[in-house]
């Protein structure tokens, strides 16, 4: 007796708002999900069907012959990668050195790095837009990569950081007493050893590009115009053609969501230290 | 490792010269921005009015509007994200069938771009079609289909309810990183005293985590205050100035006027209103890292 009542209780005060918690959580996306599958009549009906009477992935067709958007995720692709090779290329050595050298401006620099990542969005996007007009980069792949190298950058500094810090000083000093240059104490001992930090970080810039909105649309055109661009576009030009916006809006968001979800334990560290911004 | 000055910065160097072209020079290129009319495609229009576009702003009925709407956003999207995180997290925090599934499944609204955020959120609060709608009316909260997005009144609590939705995963997973650091003999000795569960949670657990959430707060704060692309998408502004934040009209002054002069300055006066808080969770980080 005693059993039941703290067996419906438990109920009452964890597992039920826990599943009400989830369900809010993955309401949205599942009904992103399940209109993107439904025929275009059973979308237009009201009430809606809670669970579709008819499965078809028509728009999904329709938008790959229809329209660009299998080039706007090529597009998305590339940005992405790009943004992972700039931002780790650049921020891989300078975490090295914030981690294994002591010089004067080291904490300066640090605390600059963090301060950057604070700064508004508005307040770069403006004045990138006219750079890049001069430079005539607009509408380029190196435009936007740049754009979200303003992310990157600073978050892959200070994550990487963290990561070699964990790394034990003793493993460079072993290296060294074997014979071995400082390059090739990085390239034999620390890179591997930092590996998961590295490709913890990677998968982070490479999602937050993916899913970036504001630069991919002030620096592109038409030529570059990522997914995120195309589908906001497409609200406008298909006048709302729901079937076609939630199957691109599911091809968009799986890739973010898998590779999400793969780093998001390691990313608590991170998050404690500064890193994320958003 | 003591070494020659001229090492680290070689290991610096990139990293620099790129932060200084994408950030550095176009930051400092704003504020130069702001002490001039300037706009775009009139080449002619380029002129030094000194502070002149911060005196227009403390004259724009429109700085004011997006000011006080902004307030709102920021207090109301991070309380309420913060406030669910926090029951997440506590809910979490207990054992359950599935707990480590109902963990990773919760961060999900969290990975996703805000465009599709607003999309998805757009069509259910849809007016002819919408779930929302249907839902609300099942349970007798409306009698008919509202159009949530397009009425004022209601527009800036729609878009902040999807930016909770958004934003309350990383307040449950900061939170939850936090819990778990808590000793269990601390909660060991509130129980031999005699402690309810209220009085555990309001002695032991809510000062333990004090540093976590007020750092959480914080990050958060200056990236909802500085967020705007959720609310680009789901309403662009409107309806008429009704979800117009800070950073929206600034960037809709250079994006749809052109006025890219009046433009940088009203992003510096974001910047400088946040200057607080960034200086507090600067602080705060810096203290952690470098000590």
């Amino acid at each position: 007796m005693i059993d039941r009542r703290s067996r419906l209780r438990r109920f009452v005060e964890v597992e039920l708002p826990i599943a009400l918690i989830v369900a809010f959580a993955l309401g949205p996306y599942v009904w992103m999900v399940m209109t993107s599958i439904k025929p275009e009549a059973e979308i237009g009906t009201f009430p809606p069907s809670y669970i579709p009477r008819e499965a078809t992935f028509v728009h999904y067709e329709t938008l790959a012959a229809r329209t660009s958007f299998l080039g706007n995720l090529m597009n998305s692709l590339i940005v992405a990668l790009g943004a992972v090779a700039v931002g780790l290329g650049v921020s891989v050595p300078a975490a090295y050195a914030f981690s294994r050298f002591r010089f004067r401006a080291r904490n300066p620099l640090l605390v600059g790095f963090l301060v950057i990542n604070m700064v508004p969005v508005v307040l770069l996007i403006i004045p990138l837009f006219v750079l890049m007009r001069q430079l005539g980069l607009l509408d380029t792949f190196v435009g936007i990569v740049m754009g979200h190298a303003t992310f990157a950058i600073p978050f892959s500094v200070w994550m990487m950081t963290s990561y070699f810090n964990a790394l034990p000083r003793e493993l460079d000093e072993a290296a060294t007493v074997d014979g071995a240059s400082r390059l090739q104490a990085i390239r034999l001992v620390i890179l591997p050893l930092a590996m998961p930090g590295i490709v913890t970080t990677g998968i982070y810039i490479f999602v937050t590009s993916w899913n970036e909105y504001l630069f991919a649309m002030m620096l592109s055109g038409q030529n570059v115009r990522t997914v995120t661009v195309a589908l906001q576009s497409f609200i406008g030009e298909f006048s709302i053609q729901w079937g076609l916006l939630t199957a691109g809006g599911t091809l968009v968001a799986i890739p973010a969501t898998v590779l999400f979800l793969i780093i998001q334990r390691r990313l608590v560290g991170g998050l404690t230290s500064g890193a994320v911004k958003s | 490792m003591r070494s020659r000055p001229v090492e680290p910065l070689l290991f610096l160097l990139p990293a620099l010269l790129v932060t200084a072209a994408v950030i550095l020079y176009p930051a400092l290129q704003t504020v130069w921005l702001g002490l001039h009319s300037f706009v775009l495609f009139d080449p002619d229009s380029m002129r030094f009015v000194g502070l002149g576009n911060f005196s227009a702003i403390v004259a724009d009925e429109l700085f004011w509007i997006s000011l006080s709407n902004s307030v709102i956003w920021v207090v109301c999207a991070v309380g309420l994200q913060f406030a669910l995180g926090l029951v997440t997290a506590l809910l979490l925090n207990q054992t359950f069938a599935g707990r480590s599934l109902a963990r990773a499944l919760v961060v999900v609204p969290w990975a996703l771009p805000s465009v599709i955020i607003g999309l998805m959120w757009t069509w259910m609060y849809d007016l002819n079609l919408g779930v929302f709608n249907d839902l609300l009316m099942r349970v007798g909260l409306i009698d008919a289909p509202v159009a949530w997005l397009a009425q004022p009144g209601t527009a800036l609590a729609a878009v902040i309810l999807a930016l909770v939705w958004q934003g309350f995963p990383f307040f449950a997973v900061m939170i939850l990183a936090g819990l778990q650091t808590i000793p269990s003999e601390h909660y060991e000795a509130a129980a031999m005293d005699g402690a309810s569960r209220w009085q555990t949670l309001r002695f032991v657990t809510l000062p333990a985590l004090r540093e976590v959430i007020a750092t959480a707060l914080l990050l958060r704060t200056i990236w909802v205050a500085n967020s705007l692309d959720v609310i680009l998408v789901m309403t662009g502004g409107g309806p008429g100035y009704e979800t117009h934040t800070l950073p929206l009209y600034a960037f809709l002054k250079a994006y749809s006027a052109m006025e890219f002069g009046y433009a940088s300055a009203l992003s510096l006066v974001l910047t400088l209103l946040l200057l607080g808080a960034v200086a507090f969770y600067v602080r705060r980080v810096a203290r952690q890292a470098l000590a």
